[in-house]
Parts: C-alpha cells; sequence; structure tokens
C-alpha cells in the first residue's frame, strides 16, 4: 500500500461514518464559520424543524459581505443589508455562538479573521458558506466552501456529507523573481489549467516556491484554489506555519503548544504518496499576471497582449474569448502593459492581510494616485487595519491620494455601496473578474497588491518589476528624518 | 424537498462556457433571508437590457424557451461562488433538470440539496442537443428520466447518465438530508466522544 497525501490523512481522520459502495462519507467539522449573507435561510429552517445547534463552541460567525466599509458610527444605510446584519446577531445570540460584529475590534473577512485568531489550526475540518474557504488550506486544514442547506446541515449535526475528492499535486519549482507573488503564481497555474482544471479535486501546493512564501502568500494561493475549480486546496505546515499561529488566541499554549506542533509536524504527505493529477509550474519563468477576460482563467503575463478569439482550441471556448473582450472593450493584439484604469481597488479575502499592505505601500510610498483614479484600501479586517495604522501604512497610502477604509468584502463582490460603475476600469487584488461582479458593466482585472499599487500611480496597467520599491528599513528612516 | 424520477418538458438552451453563478443570480438580490424570492432576478443582468425591459437576444427570452424547464448549459456551470441563491433562482424559474458536459462542484450538491437533477452528459451529446434544439422550429421537448438515468428526445435521441447513488435516492425520494445523517447519531456521538478525550489529553 502506498503513503498517504496530506488531505488524505485530514480526511481520513475524520470520517464519522462511511457509506458503502464508494458513497460520501460523513465528515466531522471542527470550526463552522458563518456570515450574514448565506445563513439566515439556515438558522429558519433549524427553527421551522425545531432543531438546535449541534455545537455552537465549534462556531464562530462575523459580519463582511455587505457591510459598508466607510463611518461606521452611522446605521447601515441599505435596509435589506441592516436587516441580515441583525438577524444574524439575534440567531448568534439565539443559539449562543460567539460574534465578531460591526463594533468588534476582531471584526473582518471570515477568511482573514479565522487565521488571525488562530481558529485555523493545521489538520482541522473547516467549512463555511462561502466559496473562497479554500484559504483555510494554507494551515494544512482541509477547509471548504458550502451552500446554505449544507451550512443548516452542519448546524444541526456538526457534520458534513461530502465525496472524497480526488488529489492534485501543484508543483512550484525555482525562486520567482522580485516583484512575482504568490497571486501571480495561482494566476499563472489557473492561466495553465484552466477554471475548471481542478473540478472534483483538492490541491496540494509544494516546491520550493511554495515552501519559501510566508503565511500570507500561502493564503492568497490556497484562496484561489476555487478558482481553478478545486474543491479545496491545502499546503503542509511547517516552522512558518507554526510561527505565524504562536501566540494566537485561539491557538493552544504551554505544554499543549508544544504537543500540538509535535502532532502538526506529522501533517504532511508520505513521500510515496500518489496523486491522481501533478501540474509543474517553473516560478522562476512566471512574470506578474494579469487577466484580461471575464474568467480568472482569461490571464497572461504584463508582458503579453490580449489575444485573439482564433487561437482559441475550441469553438465554445472562442466564443467566450469573443464576448469577453466585448464585455471588458478590450481588441485583440492590445499590450497589457498601458491600459489606463479608472479605478483601483486593494482588498478581499485574497488579498488584504497585513503583508499585502505592506508590500503596495512599498509601492506607493512617496508616490501620488494619477489624476484621474479613485484607488481604496479596504483592510481585510479590524486587526488588520490597526496593525497597518501602528506601522504607518495608512499614512502613506492616504498621502498618494487613496482611500483608507474599514474591513469587509467591499468592492470584491459589490454587495456593499462599493461598487464600479458601467464601463469602469479596475485593477483589483480580488478574485473573480467575472461580469458585473464589481458592478453592472464594471471592467476587472485581477493582479497582486503591488501591480495594483503601481497601476494606480501609473493610471494604466503596468510591470511592477520595472519599479524601484522603497526599502522597508530604508524608508523607516527618511520618515523619522522627516 | 420535491422528488425527481421522470420529467418532460421544453428546453432552453444557454450554449456559453463557464457560466458562473454571479451571472445565475447577481450579487444584489442576495440580500433576501428568504429562500424563495429569486426567480425573477435569474440571469438579470442578461436577461434584462438596462432600463429593465427583457432583452429580445438572451436565450430565455425567446418564444422557443417560454415555459422551459430543462436548460442546457456549457461546460462548468456554475462555477465560483457557492450562494445556493443559483439554485434556487433557477428552480424558482421553473427550471427541474440542467445538462452540462460539467459542473462546478458546490452548484452540483447545491442544486440536488433543491430537487433540481444536475444531468452530466458527453461533449458529443451535449452538441447534438444543442444543435437539435436550436435546428427545432417550435419549442424543443426532452424526457429526463433520473429511474431510468436516460435523456430522450422522442426522435432517435438517447443517452444515458451516471449519478452517485446516495444523491440519486435522496432525489428520487425527496429526502432530508438532515434527518438522513441523524440516523447516524450514535456514530457522530461517539466520534465526539473520541475528539474530547483526544482533546483533553493535548490540553492537558
Amino acid at each position: 500500500m502506498s503513503g498517504r497525501t496530506l488531505f488524505e490523512k485530514v480526511w481520513d481522520g475524520h470520517v464519522v461514518h462511511q457509506l458503502p459502495d464508494g458513497g460520501p462519507a460523513l465528515l466531522y467539522v471542527d470550526l463552522h464559520l458563518i456570515h450574514e449573507v448565506t445563513s439566515p435561510q439556515a438558522f429558519e429552517g433549524l427553527r421551522l424543524a425545531g432543531r438546535r445547534v449541534r455545537r455552537p463552541d465549534l462556531t464562530l460567525a462575523t459580519v463582511d459581505h455587505n457591510v459598508p466599509t466607510g463611518d461606521r458610527t452611522l446605521p447601515i444605510a441599505d435596509p435589506i443589508a441592516r436587516r441580515q446584519v441583525e438577524l444574524l446577531i439575534e440567531n448568534a445570540s439565539a443559539y449562543g455562538i460567539p460574534l465578531y460584529d460591526l463594533a468588534a475590534p476582531e471584526q473582518g473577512i471570515v477568511h482573514v479573521i479565522g487565521p488571525e485568531l488562530g481558529a485555523t489550526q493545521p489538520g482541522l475540518m473547516i467549512v463555511c458558506g462561502d466559496s473562497h474557504t479554500s484559504t483555510h488550506g494554507a494551515f494544512g486544514a482541509f477547509a471548504f466552501g458550502i451552500g446554505t442547506t449544507e451550512v443548516e446541515h452542519v448546524l444541526a449535526t456538526q457534520t458534513v456529507v461530502a465525496t472524497k475528492p480526488r488529489t492534485l499535486a501543484a508543483r512550484f519549482a525555482g525562486r520567482p523573481a522580485p516583484g512575482v507573488s504568490a497571486k501571480d503564481l495561482v494566476l499563472a497555474l489557473i492561466g495553465q489549467i484552466g477554471t475548471a482544471g481542478a473540478t472534483g479535486h483538492v490541491i496540494e501546493y509544494m516546491g520550493p516556491a511554495v515552501r519559501a512564501l510566508s503565511m500570507e502568500g500561502r493564503m492568497t494561493m490556497c484562496n484561489m484554489s476555487i478558482e481553478a475549480g478545486a474543491r479545496a486546496g491545502m499546503i503542509a505546515p511547517d516552522e512558518t506555519t507554526f510561527a505565524y499561529l504562536m501566540d494566537r488566541p485561539r491557538a493552544p499554549s504551554g505544554a499543549a503548544w508544544t504537543r500540538a506542533v509535535d502532532r502538526w509536524s506529522l501533517l504532511v504527505s508520505d513521500p510515496d504518496a500518489q496523486y491522481d493529477l501533478t501540474v509543474e509550474v517553473d516560478a522562476s519563468t512566471v512574470a506578474p499576471q494579469v487577466t484580461w477576460g471575464t474568467s480568472p482563467g482569461m490571464v497572461a503575463g504584463i508582458d503579453g497582449r490580449v489575444p485573439a478569439p482564433s487561437t482559441a482550441s475550441t469553438a465554445g471556448e472562442r466564443e467566450a474569448i469573443q464576448r469577453a473582450l466585448e464585455y471588458m472593450g478590450l481588441a485583440p493584439g492590445t499590450p497589457l502593459e498601458g491600459i489606463p484604469i479608472d479605478r483601483v481597488f486593494i482588498g478581499s479575502c485574497t488579498n488584504a492581510r497585513i503583508e499585502d499592505l505592506r508590500d503596495a505601500a512599498r509601492v506607493v510610498r512617496g508616490r501620488k494616485v494619477a489624476p484621474r483614479v479613485r484607488a481604496m484600501v479596504v483592510p481585510g479586517s479590524m486587526m488588520v487595519k490597526a496593525q497597518a495604522e501602528r506601522e504607518g501604512l495608512d499614512e502613506i497610502f492616504r498621502r498618494a491620494g487613496f482611500e483608507w477604509r474599514n474591513a469587509g468584502c467591499s468592492m470584491c463582490l459589490g454587495m456593499n455601496p462599493d461598487i464600479l460603475q458601467s464601463g469602469e476600469r479596475c485593477a483589483s487584488t480580488s478574485n473573480r473578474n467575472f461580469e458585473g461582479r464589481q458592478g453592472r458593466g464594471g471592467r476587472t482585472h485581477l493582479l497582486s497588491p503591488t501591480m495594483a499599487a503601481a497601476a494606480a500611480i501609473a493610471g494604466c496597467l503596468t510591470d511592477v518589476r520595472q519599479w524601484t520599491l522603497a526599502d522597508p528599513a530604508e524608508a523607516e528612516q527618511v520618515e523619522a528624518a522627516r | 424537498m420535491t422528488p425527481f424520477r421522470v420529467h418532460h418538458g421544453i428546453v432552453a438552451a444557454l450554449p456559453r462556457v463557464n457560466v458562473d453563478t454571479d451571472q445565475i443570480i447577481p450579487k444584489q438580490f442576495l440580500k433576501r433571508v428568504e429562500r424563495t424570492g429569486f426567480g425573477p432576478a435569474l440571469f438579470y443582468d442578461w436577461r434584462y437590457r438596462p432600463d429593465g425591459t427583457p432583452d429580445p437576444v438572451f436565450e430565455l427570452n425567446r418564444p422557443k424557451a417560454r415555459g422551459a424547464t430543462i436548460l442546457l448549459a456549457g461546460a462548468n456551470f456554475g462555477c465560483g461562488s457557492s450562494r445556493e441563491h443559483a439554485p434556487w433562482a433557477l428552480g424558482e424559474y421553473g427550471f427541474r433538470a440542467i445538462l452540462s458536459e460539467s459542473f462546478a462542484d458546490i452548484f452540483y450538491a447545491n442544486s440536488c440539496q433543491n430537487g433540481i437533477l444536475p444531468v452530466r452528459l458527453r461533449a458529443q451529446e451535449m452538441a447534438e442537443l444543442f444543435h437539435r434544439a436550436a435546428a427545432s422550429e417550435g419549442p424543443y421537448h426532452l424526457t429526463v428520466s433520473l429511474e431510468e438515468m436516460s435523456v430522450v428526445d422522442g426522435d432517435r435521441f438517447t443517452a444515458r447518465f451516471t449519478m452517485e447513488e446516495y444523491r440519486r435516492a435522496a432525489l428520487l425520494e425527496g429526502l432530508d438530508e438532515i434527518a438522513r445523517t441523524l440516523l447516524h447519531e450514535p456514530a457522530i456521538a461517539a466520534f465526539e466522544r473520541r475528539r474530547a478525550a483526544l482533546h483533553a489529553r493535548l490540553e492537558a
């Protein structure tokens, strides 16, 4: 018998009951994250059936999807959004579920605060009514998004019914060039395998370029797994993981910490483990990536051009490219570098953690946002925001002309007032460039935080590799001398 | 949940690949706290022009797709967001079955939870169905049988499909999954006891 993958080890540890004949398994859920948009109907179903929440202690709630990112002292203007937030508060209180509401210093995007609180840990089984739950796999957890009926199922039973996915090894060899981030690596992978390339699979990211990433980078990578169609993304925990988790509020401490690290260290794929698919990416050849279409797989290096529909291999893809170019207002053959933009959004569960903001600030420091461009930074959580303010990053952004806002999903999905107008073109660090995602008729180009920051300054898509960045230490001295 | 056994109905063809759940139900309609009321917003940005009138070019607005209950869709249908509002909207509009070469995982599960049958067919079979739907002068009809796991059009088109038995049984009988899982309460309770013992050891 061959060895087991990281995923198989975590899966095996959570099987409550295996249905016969290769059917699905009932898996135990260690952590159930909930938010205001996909939970109201689940609580309603629970109430109608007279059921209770089985493990409120393993459930954690926050508000993120529709919350305004402006002045928090005002009531939410949108009455329906307000109702969703109020309902979550009522439900959390009725069932005894810990909640980080708008007033909480820990409030933020559910996939940012889980790790930040130390609730996300290696080896856990984590679900949430949100597709980007794959983010938590960066810690070696098995984490995936579920629908609202499944949210109700987890609330009632603390289990989820799941068919065992296949495995895909994504190996990133080599060292990425300066200016090339985790976002670029994962976009390059999606460009290579397509948005359905990993459907039915769990991706395990591995190789030296993945090992070299910070936890923030690993979270960005796992976050985007769903954009390749994957059920989940995972990275084996190591010293980087343990260093991130140490002393976090919900992480173990003292002797329990040592025992936890010993256990977590076993969460690696065995050397002879078999994967159903293997994909190789040479990180050293990846350029900063920018999407040009309406699907994350429609992506190219910043030194590339908008492709022609005739380059597609199937009729379906040809039509998709045709439609995408019409929607995006782009002509085949246009160089990506130099495409003018109207808006810049630095935020989302993909790229709004402290390291993302530090990286973007290195580009922005001492520069000004281009006159026509409206740019905003929406930190992933109020703790990220507070940390950034302690480091003076807010001043760097503000001085350059960025709006500095409160935490939430914001313009990633445009459920709150932060949306694009029709025809506006946005350089965005979020995860989806779907038609209308950021506002009806809005045109989204996905890219990394440094690429977004550079686009804000230049007023167009630009290659951040050509830019001189502020050295963090040196910049501090300049600041102090002023 | 409404059981699904055999369904005969009119076909609407949407030959676009990678249709994401943001297209199926745009986010501005996700603020409802009920499971109903999403049908009128289905495919909103494609279905209506900016002035709010139906766009006659959109496939679902064509006369022969009127009253459609079976959707022919391009590959990777339902990708993107996990929003169950997508199958709620499709179901409320009247769709009982969706036929495609492939579906995104979460959307597939969500559809099954709502009595909407996602049918995976081969690329060649889908191409033939798209061709027949387009060539048909009036409405094109199909019969989808979950009992037989077949799709037929009464004019020599027959395709077979497969589905995981657990999901098939749930759809055929319209079973409530929570009630089904709670039959395993002793196994859940036993797992929780083992889990608690492990945590007690780790945290001692």
